[in-house]
């Protein structure tokens, strides 16, 4: 169980995490979603005691990180694989994190059993691809058999089979009973990995349900009609009130269930070449949704810009 | 602590630097002790104290080794790892830093004795016995001193987060800033004094009659420069953002 409350973090001018409530609860995967440079980072490195927050409190379990005995038997945390020296062993590595919470060293042999990386235990970690580093950071995390984990941005960089490996290793973990909690910025990636969502931008709270309603509620329903006889059809849509929209060819209603859409065609004689429900895209729902908060906009699209590309300068 | 410190001791051995530093202390050390032994003009008159002329070497590699122990964890973020594993950085850093004294105390051993040692073997007629107190001083002094010298690097490594930086102010310091101080027209000397470095070499070598400290006021001296580093380290790594 994760709780962040009234949580704020402030470097010089900008105020990176603004007064952030919510809670993780366990047996879920719990996504953490926002752009880049919404403060998920520095969130979850203030709920980690890494971080002082301005202002507010984080707790695990109801303490606060720092007061935790032993903290890697409750919390296992990868915020970066990165976070290893370079010329000590995999092995190495791990042999004195579970000194330092006293773990038994043949710990060390059953997470590296568990992430695959036996067979490299005493190569040294600097040789590691972006994979094995991912996996070499999570026996680090499962080192103290922890009830709640977190992980920043894990499957970034990697490649499908990595990524697959880790949403597979998530699910696994959060089945067991455990608090998982886990960053992205991407919600196509969210909606696979995670039951939860909490979506922040610009370091405050912009939602916090289950991840089918989110999507739900973040995606518009339409339907794609085509049909030789577009006029008509366009004409028995009309009257029923539903929002109409050309689309080359094709007609896109929203508001309007195919299944009726399909009736009311038959009422009125038209012949339909097409009815295919539309799922919003998710990424274009979640810029719909993050889309003010986002910190650094390009001046693409902005009208000025435009001309100027326009104009060939 | 004892967990702290044999977790410390782990992360120390298993990364090569602190195994070369060993080797380049002790070989520059003993290295030079033997070249100065070999040169001596007169041996009936070679004393103990100028078998140790070389600790000025060792003490360059313990300042390099226990501060790049620091700066390498916060190059490579272990450092955070560390603060994860170990909420507690006072008491996780002082692991540390008396892990890195340790070490360099043992180097300080085997290099002062080592070089006493090479020098009874070059000139067997010296009379390199350790008969008085000074003498004793100016062996068991040195890792002594290479004790105090890891804590004040460990401290300065802390501080500075960075190896360029933290070598830099440690050997421009020890090397440069405390002999060039002497320049100062009339005060000079009397500021070199009350160097941390320079009373360490007061401790180990003397003479006593014209500085401003005995010899175990001097090395308390050396000390208390390195506890109040230390303290400051520990204070401002308390309160940064790791």
């Amino acid at each position: 169980m994760i709780e962040a409350r009234g949580l704020s973090k402030r470097y010089g001018k900008t105020l990176a995490v603004d007064n952030l409530s919510f809670s993780v609860t366990p047996g879920r995967v719990t996504g953490f979603l926002g752009p880049n440079g919404a403060g998920k980072s520095t969130t979850m490195r203030m709920i980690l005691g890494l971080d002082t927050p301005t202002g507010g409190s984080a707790l695990i379990g109801g303490k606060p990180y720092a007061d935790l005995k032993h903290p890697l038997r409750t919390v296992g945390a990868l915020l970066d694989a990165k976070w290893v020296h370079p010329n000590r062993s995999a092995r190495g590595h791990l042999r004195w994190l579970a000194r330092s919470n006293q773990l038994p060293a043949k710990r060390v042999d059953e997470v590296l059993d568990l992430v695959g990386l036996s067979g490299v235990a005493n190569k040294r970690a600097g040789g590691f691809s972006l994979g094995m580093s991912q996996r070499l950071g999570i026996a680090g995390a499962l080192l103290g058999d922890p009830q709640v984990l977190l992980f920043d941005e894990p499957v970034n960089g990697l490649d499908p089979e990595g990524i697959l490996w880790i949403r597979k290793f998530m699910h696994r973990l959060a089945d067991e009973g455990r608090t998982v909690f886990v960053s992205s910025h991407l919600l196509s990636e969210m909606a696979l990995t995670a039951q939860d969502l909490i979506v922040i931008g610009r370091g405050r709270l912009i939602a916090h349900s289950s991840t089918e309603e989110f999507v739900a509620a973040a995606t518009e329903n339409t339907v794609r009609v085509r049909s030789p006889q577009l006029a008509v059809l366009r004409g028995a849509l009309g009257r029923t009130g539903v929002s109409l929209r050309d689309e080359g060819d094709s007609l896109v209603v929203s508001g309007m269930e195919s299944a009726d859409i399909g009736e009311l065609a038959a009422a009125n004689g038209v012949v339909l070449h097409e009815l295919s429900p539309q799922r919003g895209s998710l990424e274009e729902a979640f810029m719909q949704l993050t889309g003010d908060s986002v910190e650094y906009h390009t001046d693409l699209d902005a009208p000025a810009a435009a001309d100027l590309i326009a104009a060939g300068k | 602590m004892t967990t702290l410190l044999a977790t410390e001791r782990i992360k120390l051995l298993t990364t090569r630097s602190p195994w070369w530093s060993t080797l380049a202390a002790l070989g520059l050390t003993i290295g030079f002790a033997l070249i100065i032994a070999l040169n001596a003009s007169r041996p009936a008159e070679f004393e103990v104290s100028q078998t140790q002329f070389g600790y000025q070497f060792g003490l360059m590699v313990v300042l390099v080794m226990a501060a790049l122990a620091v700066t390498t964890e916060y190059r490579f973020s272990t450092i955070r790892a560390t603060f994860l594993a170990v909420p507690n950085r006072a008491a996780a850093l002082l692991a540390k830093t008396g892990v890195v004294t340790a070490l360099s105390v043992l180097i300080g051993l085997v290099a002062a004795f080592g070089s006493l040692g090479v020098s009874m073997l070059v000139l067997p007629d010296a009379p390199l016995a350790l008969d008085s107190a000074a003498e004793w001083r100016a062996v068991i002094g040195v890792p002594l001193v290479f004790g105090v010298a890891a804590v004040i690097a460990v401290a300065v490594g802390v501080l500075l987060r960075q190896s360029a930086g933290a070598i830099a102010v440690l050997l421009i310091w020890s090397m440069l800033v405390e002999n060039l101080v002497t320049l100062i027209p009339d005060v000079g000397q009397d500021i070199r004094n009350w160097m941390p470095f320079a009373m360490s070499e007061q401790f180990l070598l003397g003479p006593f009659d014209e500085r401003p400290l005995g010899p175990w006021g001097s090395l308390a001296y050396f000390a208390g420069v390195g506890v109040a580093l230390l303290i400051a380290a520990l204070a401002v790594a308390r309160r940064r953002d790791a």
